[in-house]
């Protein structure tokens, strides 16, 4: 008998845990979208995990009343490999932020998109370290004055969705914190991805890097700076619709042009070739002026954790239905003797 | 017509293979050690490789060893000094001469001794036609050009036929020692299946070789070894890395926990992540990590979600997996992290064996962050410690660092196959439903016996709960700032650890007299317990004891060490054990240490203790 849909709100996935962050962080925005989203998917809560790593980001788990594990400086990747390729029956989430997944994390982080572990990966990137007070992080802008910098930074930054897409990512997508319709329809695609489903959250801190990404919320400007990538339609934005995304004779790379009668590309990223998305990725400038939100890049890979059970279920189907038998044999296997 | 030749009966006899890493020598010596168990003769081996794949051929660096002792006796080490001599080179001759006995028979491949060969290590003169082997029963033969000749009507290159010279070699050693050779011909029809061309050649290269043996006039004995009284049953020949790898095998049956191996490529732990990869259909998972602290975190991850976690490495590992063990420590999840000890610091001699990662297996963690630590004491026990290791984990819910070593990791021993029934039941039960009387769950609401918390996977509705690295309220598991909670939390953990229970050391003391102890941990087992052997035989009293738990020490161990006037603490670091026991009893002990890289020799053991008995 089936059993009857599940029915649950937002208010079953808040935890009895006072949230701690900062009044006007952007997590509570993500938090709250996060709250909100997770009824749909219409999975159970116990099958449902959350693990985080360290800073201001990684307190997330603690604030959803699933299972959840917030761990160590970095390596949440790694250890939501070990739990998603020995529990294909869980939806597992990481959350991450711009110093954890690209400074101390880099490597797990890398290897779990080239891998494609089912892993669900939101990176709020703040540009800034939050819980360690103010120091500049992989994602900063150069020249970036903090307290570890006080002559400003002289470190070039990562651009997290390049990065992810060098690493062959097979979903890689971008939002920002203060559009929860948006947030949303970005976390149901990445719910929806088998394999590693990379999404970058553009996330406020208010205490430290106040006003970040100001440019892309705010009513004067957003419509002009930001580009929502939209499957199958035409990439024309702007106040006025005024600009095109278009792809000039003699480049390899996406240029965007101010005019009405550019002919501008259809989005789409199913395409196989990564170098679509990552053209896309290199259209914003240090100003944020043309930064992409939505889906960079969707295709279908078969996911780690899928080709280790097949593995695993192939050398299964050769074992006998006795494991102290099958055991036995193992250990009696090679040049055995016997002594009487 | 040759005369039937003289058969000699020995009862124990160590021979050493030697040549370039790319002669072969240690599939020569795994074969001889395979025909010799066929035989019944009790075997110990101990292999020595450079880290180098291929160093340059003909260098005193390339050169690559194998040596096997083998009895019709019982016997504890791969034996001091060889009888026999294989050199393939001179290379082979010179790094290894001084360590063999005078009188030992030389067998040396003539057709290697050229000009050029001979200086790139240093020889001026030839030691075939001076008098430096003077004192050896040094028998030249030209293994090459023999070798060559007996596969010319071969459709084979030169040069594969020149690769099985080391066949030839174990040939005329397989006579020599009347070894049946049934399971070296089974081994090269399996070997080269796919190149019959390849099966026929190697079998007439050792059919040669044993021919040879038996028509030339050079040998004119040859040897038998009688089997040895061992207990009844079925045997393999086994290494400590695959003894273990089968421990945690059987650990995952006896457990009915999916097994998972997080591990990172390094010598000399990478077998057991070859060996525990075959396993998939006893439901071994196996992830070769990114990097050591990935493999630990997937290792983490597997037993978070109620699998068993396994991380093998070796000492540079276990330093980058620090972090992460304390994580394990507060999140009291099994965990099993497989340190197969090598020479350091930093990359040190990879293929070199050592015990100093002692003091970082029980205190190299920030934090007060104490973890159970187990050793294996020879390669076949290496089983039965995984076993007892992944019993630690599973029953206390906490992490288990298990000190193997290169020495027995490598070497190989005959192991008495166990019956699958009688290895210790490891099954466990994992939280099912709310523990607390108001009907809540407490993810750290201890069991009163174990101080073990449940072991509480995610899949289970209505026992949702976080855990984290932040120190935790007792019971809720809530984050706590708490001063008084943490200090509790602190003295809970290590008391739990010191709270697992470990049998009572044993001493080992036929006379029942003796006045001094030896105690040893770990892969020294074999040349201590030879040296106590050597010393009972010639009168002298010594007792023998053994440590396979390094934390918690056996609960007896304060009152054996106090019965006796002395204390000896033979270790392969510079008094690691020593310190521990020091600190721990306030008893002086003998702390005698060697950090060469090799095991030791126990003759050498023999003399240090005659001192210490004799002062006693
Ligand atoms: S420091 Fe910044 S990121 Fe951290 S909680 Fe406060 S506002 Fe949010």
């Amino acid at each position: 008998m089936p059993s009857a849909p599940l029915q649950l709100t937002a208010k079953d996935f808040k935890s009895d845990q006072e949230v701690r962050w900062c009044p006007g962080c952007g997590d509570y925005a993500i938090l709250a979208a996060m709250q909100g989203f997770l009824p749909e998917l219409g999975i159970p809560r116990e099958r449902i995990v959350f693990v985080s790593g360290i800073g201001c980001s990684s307190r997330f788990p603690y604030y959803l009343d699933t299972y959840g594990m917030h761990s160590i400086h970095g390596r949440a990747p790694a250890i939501a490999t070990g739990l998603s390729v020995t529990r294909p029956d869980l939806q597992v989430w990481v959350v991450t932020g711009d110093g954890d997944a690209l400074s101390i994390g880099g490597n797990h982080l890398i290897h779990a998109l080239r891998r494609n572990v089912n892993l669900k990966i939101l990176l709020f990137n703040n540009k800034i370290y939050g819980l360690t007070k103010g120091q500049y992080s992989p994602t900063s802008e150069v020249g970036k004055v903090t307290k570890s910098t006080p002559a400003g930074s002289a470190d070039y930054p990562f651009n997290p969705i390049s990065l992810a897409l060098g690493a062959e990512a097979s979903f890689v997508a971008r939002t920002i914190d203060s559009d929860r319709k948006h947030l949303t329809s970005v976390l149901r695609a990445a719910a929806e991805h088998q394999g590693s489903a990379f999404v970058e959250i553009y996330q406020n801190c208010n205490i430290f890097n106040d006003g970040a990404f100001e440019v892309l919320k705010d009513s004067e400007t957003r419509d002009n700076y930001l580009i929502r990538l939209e499957q199958g339609q035409p990439l024309r934005f702007g106040s006025e619709g005024q600009f095109a995304v278009t792809h000039p004779a003699n480049s390899f790379g996406l240029t965007v042009e101010d005019s009405a009668s550019a002919e501008p590309l259809v989005h789409d990223a199913t395409q196989e070739d990564p170098a679509y998305a990552f053209a896309l990725s290199r259209l914003a400038g240090p100003d944020l002026r043309y930064t992409p939100v939505g889906v960079f890049r969707s295709v279908s890979r078969p996911s780690y954790d899928k080709l280790v059970r097949d593995q695993l279920e192939k050398a299964k189907a050769k074992a006998s239905d006795n494991p102290a038998q099958d055991l036995a044999s193992l250990l009696n296997s090679g040049d055995t003797w016997t002594i009487l | 017509m040759t005369a039937p030749k003289h058969v000699e009966q020995l009862d124990r006899v160590v021979i050493r293979f030697a040549g370039d890493s790319g002669d072969g020598m240690q599939l020569t010596g795994d074969r001889f050690t395979s025909e010799t168990a066929q035989l019944g003769n009790d075997i110990s081996t101990l292999p020595n490789f450079p880290a180098e794949i291929r160093a340059p051929a003909g260098t005193l660096p390339g050169v690559s060893s194998f040596q096997v002792a083998f009895a019709d006796y019982d016997i504890l080490t791969p034996g001091d000094a060889p009888n026999v001599l294989v050199a393939m080179n001179p290379a082979a001759l010179k790094a290894n001469l001084s360590e063999v006995r005078k009188g030992a028979t030389i067998i040396v491949n003539t057709d290697e001794f050229t000009k050029r060969n001979l200086q790139k290590v240093g020889y001026d003169s030839n030691p075939l036609e001076d008098d430096s082997l003077a004192g050896y029963d040094v028998h030249p033969v030209g293994l090459t050009s023999m070798t060559l000749r007996a596969l010319a009507d071969h459709p084979i290159s030169k040069k594969d036929a020149e690769r099985s010279k080391n066949m030839f070699a174990l040939g005329l050693l397989s006579w020599l020692y009347s070894r049946p050779y049934e399971s070296t011909m089974s081994f090269l029809e399996r070997k080269f299946a796919s190149r019959p061309e390849l099966v026929a050649a190697n079998k007439a290269a050792f059919s040669a070789g044993w021919s040879f043996g038996e028509t030339t006039e050079g040998f004119a004995v040859r040897y038998e070894v009688k089997p040895a009284r061992m207990e009844a049953g079925n045997y393999r020949n086994i290494t400590g890395n695959t003894a273990l790898a089968l421990g945690l095998v059987a650990a995952g049956v006896r457990s009915e926990l999916t097994i998972f191996l997080g591990a990172y490529p390094i010598t000399p732990a990478s077998d057991i992540l070859h060996e525990l990869s075959k396993h998939k259909k006893l439901g071994v998972i196996t992830v070769q990590a990114e990097d050591e602290i990935a493999a630990i975190g997937a290792a983490i991850g597997a037993s978070y979600g109620g699998a068993l976690g396994i991380t093998t490495t070796s000492g540079p590992g276990v330093a980058l997996k620090g972090e992460s063990i304390s994580l394990a420590v507060a999140l009291e999840l099994p965990l099993v992290i497989i340190d197969v000890q090598r020479a350091g610091p930093s990359t040190g001699m990879p293929t070199k064996t050592e015990q100093a990662d002692l003091n970082m297996a029980l205190f190299g963690r920030h934090g007060e962050a104490p973890v159970a630590v187990i050793a294996p004491q020879s390669p076949a026990d290496c089983f039965y410690a995984a076993l007892e290791a992944c019993r630690i984990a599973i029953t206390y819910r906490t992490p288990v660092i298990l000190l193997s070593d290169g020495y027995v990791a490598n070497g190989s021993e005959p192991w008495l196959l166990p019956e699958v029934s009688d290895l210790p039941d490891l099954r466990t039960t994992f939280a099912q439903a709310p523990n607390g009387e108001d009907g809540k769950f407490y993810p750290y609401l201890r069991d009163p016996q174990t101080l073990a918390r449940p072991w509480a996977p995610p899949g289970v509705a209505g026992l949702e709960h976080r855990i984290g690295g932040l120190e935790k309220a007792d019971k809720t598991g809530d984050i706590s700032y708490d001063p008084a909670n943490h200090d509790f939390m602190v003295r809970t953990r290590a008391a739990r650890i010191e709270a697992i229970e470990v049998p009572d050391i044993e001493v080992e003391d036929p006379s029942g007299t003796a006045n001094v102890l030896v105690l040893g941990w770990g892969s020294t087992y074999g040349p201590i317990g030879a040296a106590s052997r050597a010393l009972r035989q010639r009168g002298l009293n010594v007792a023998q004891a053994h440590l396979r738990h390094l934390n918690p020490l056996p609960r007896n161990l304060g009152q054996v060490l106090g019965r006796y006037d002395k204390v000896v603490i033979p270790e392969m670091n510079l008094g690691q054990l020593a310190h521990v026991i020091r600190a721990r009893y306030l008893i002086d002990v003998v702390a005698y240490n060697q950090v060469s890289g090799m095991p030791f020799v126990s003759g050498q053991l023999e003399s240090m203790l005659e001192e210490v008995i004799k002062n006693a």
